[in-house]
């Protein structure tokens, strides 16, 4: 839309349509749940079974109980990860695939606004598959929790899912300037960011130069900070919560950012070469 | 003149798979230079085998060793067969049919099918025993996992290697079967058996540690065998509590038993599977999934 238009429009109106650009964008995310239910066996099954064997490694060396919820948690949490990097990450790249992308960028509404809609849609369908998972894991292995601040942990689980979408939302311009090595670049982002984060373990066992290095990842800080509230007798936690809330925070907003950075980056990149749309590249 | 059409039928499928290794290996690796991909290669699975060296290392305070350290260094090494063979076997039929759509054509060819998608899934294996080799070097060398070339039994390694890796190219072909009935859930029912096998096979901890019908589950999957066969190749002093009363002898009788068995079942299940597809249809399918 042209400053002019805009302008003789108002504000509201241009909040109204981007807003509207979300939900469109959302909506497909949201109602998919619905129409494919076999999903939600899958998506809870599948993080079970690697979860319920690390449990089983950490009885196996009779490992002090919390950690059994500290799997729990983590395997949990893999599923935004994976819904970040596939979903997120490589989702351009495959609207650019599937002949989508056009569309998308010849809309008169704003990219993020488009990105966004992803997000939420993502981050609604992956809520429910990773509160099945803690769940049916807690039932199964009885772990318990003692809350110390609910607002604390609302607080860090918030601005960490806002940290990592908008990482996610940073990468997906990212992924199309890689081309084809999306496929690649999302699978060789799995295992290691496992390790790097602490998804099966406290993070400051790895040291305090790579735990801060991994602090980068937003889930890092965010499993960390969770875990230190969930079970706050354990004295596992890398920094203290309150900081790791301000770090996400600062982090939510660096991010974000970059995204839009890096979608206008790219945008104007597809303008000059004229290849943005080209597939099997 | 059997023997004849016989030799010839196997030369016709020895090229088949040839041609399909090439094509596999091509498919796997032509996104980037080979230095890159090497690195891609090993970073995954070595990172999977440091999220376990840590959290062993976190609960026990630095040691590495522990006679579970062994036990669980090995089963997560060779783990990495049943995955990626899973994987490399099943997702042949899926990336044919919906992403190449070249299958109708390879499905008519007057070629073996078997040959082609046992064929397309070598580069996995070649690449993941890379990945092994690495990863036991490196437990050997750096963090003391007790395998020395004095006390390995290499006959019987060899032997139970190439059972089990049989057995868990047949569990892939029931898969890749019922592949060809379903584009959605490929993925999952991929994940799902290899996570049984994670959970149930004995892979990373003594199968005594599950609950009691998990344990009696875990004796009736051949790659529990597989995995206690190779454990007492490599470390003669890593078995499983278990199957302690087991000699090695019979513990490679029961994994011979059981992949018949379920080679048997797969084989049976790849048929059925496919003579449905094509009473329906399905076989060149596209469901844009």
């Amino acid at each position: 839309m042209s400053g002019a238009l805009a302008q003789e429009r108002g504000i509201g109106y241009i909040v109204l349509k981007n807003l509207r650009a979300m939900k469109g964008r959302a909506y497909p995310r949201i109602i998919g749940m619905n129409r494919e239910p076999s999903w939600l066996f899958f998506d809870t099954l599948m993080p079970i079974l690697s979860i319920a064997a690390f449990v089983y490694i950490y009885k196996a060396m009779n490992a002090p109980p919390q950690y059994i919820g500290y799997v729990i948690i983590g395997g949990a949490m893999t599923a935004y990860w994976m819904n970040v990097l596939w979903s997120m990450a490589a989702q351009l790249y495959w609207e650019k695939e599937m002949g989508n992308l056009q569309l998308y960028m010849i809309a008169p509404v704003s990219r993020m606004s488009i990105m966004a809609g992803m997000a939420v849609g993502g981050i609604f369908s992956t809520t429910i598959r990773a509160v099945s998972t803690i769940v049916v894991g807690v039932m199964i292995f009885n772990v318990e929790f003692s809350l110390a601040s609910p607002v604390l942990l609302t607080g860090i689980f918030v601005f960490t899912l806002i940290a990592l979408y908008g990482m996610g939302m940073m990468f997906a311009s990212l992924y199309m300037l890689w081309g084809r090595e999306a496929w690649h670049i999302s699978e060789v982002l799995t295992e290691p960011i496992y390790l790097l984060s602490g998804f099966y373990f406290p993070v400051k066992y790895l040291g305090t130069g790579v735990a801060t290095i991994a602090a980068l990842i937003p889930l890092t800080l965010g499993l960390d900070g969770m875990r230190q509230l969930l079970f706050p007798y354990a004295g596992d936690g890398f920094i203290p919560a309150t900081y790791e809330l301000v770090v996400l925070v600062m982090l939510s907003v660096a991010f974000l950012f970059l995204a839009r950075y890096f979608l206008n980056y790219m945008e104007n990149l597809a303008k000059k070469e004229g290849r943005l749309t080209l597939r099997w590249q | 003149m059997a023997v004849e059409r016989m030799k010839e039928m196997l030369a016709r499928n020895f090229v088949t798979f040839k041609t399909a290794a090439w094509l596999g290996w091509q498919m796997d690796s032509n996104w980037a230079d080979p230095l890159l991909f090497l690195a891609y290669t090993i970073v995954k699975p070595i990172s999977a085998t440091f999220i376990l060296v840590m959290m062993y290392v976190v609960v026990s305070g630095g040691s590495t060793s522990g006679p579970l350290f062994g036990f669980m260094y090995v089963g997560n090494a060779f783990y990495m067969y049943i995955f990626q063979i899973l994987f490399g076997v099943t997702w042949v039929i899926h990336d044919d049919r919906e992403h190449f759509q070249t299958i109708r054509y390879i499905y008519i060819a007057p070629s073996s099918f078997y040959a082609y998608v046992l064929g397309r899934s070598m580069s996995k294996l070649i690449l993941t025993t890379v990945s092994v080799v690495i990863i036991l070097a490196f437990g050997i060398l750096f963090l003391g996992v007790p395998i020395g070339l004095g006390t390995v039994n290499i006959a019987m390694f060899l032997a139970v290697f190439f059972i089990g890796l049989a057995a868990i190219v047949v569990f892939g072909l029931a898969l890749a079967g019922i592949s060809f009935l379903t584009a959605e859930h490929g993925m999952g029912m991929n994940e799902g058996l290899a996570g049984i096998f994670y959970l149930f096979a004995g892979v990373l901890y003594p199968i005594g540690t599950l609950p009691a019908w998990g344990a009696a589950f875990s004796k009736i999957i051949p790659l529990t065998y597989w995995l206690e066969g190779i454990r007492r190749s490599l470390i003669p002093t890593s078995t499983d509590p278990s199957m302690a009363a087991y000699s090695s002898s019979f513990v490679v009788y029961l994994m011979i038993v059981s992949t018949v068995i379920f080679f048997i079942l797969s084989i049976g299940i790849f048929k059925g599977a496919e003579h449905l597809a094509r009473k329906q249809g399905k076989v060149d399918m596209l469901t844009s999934y």
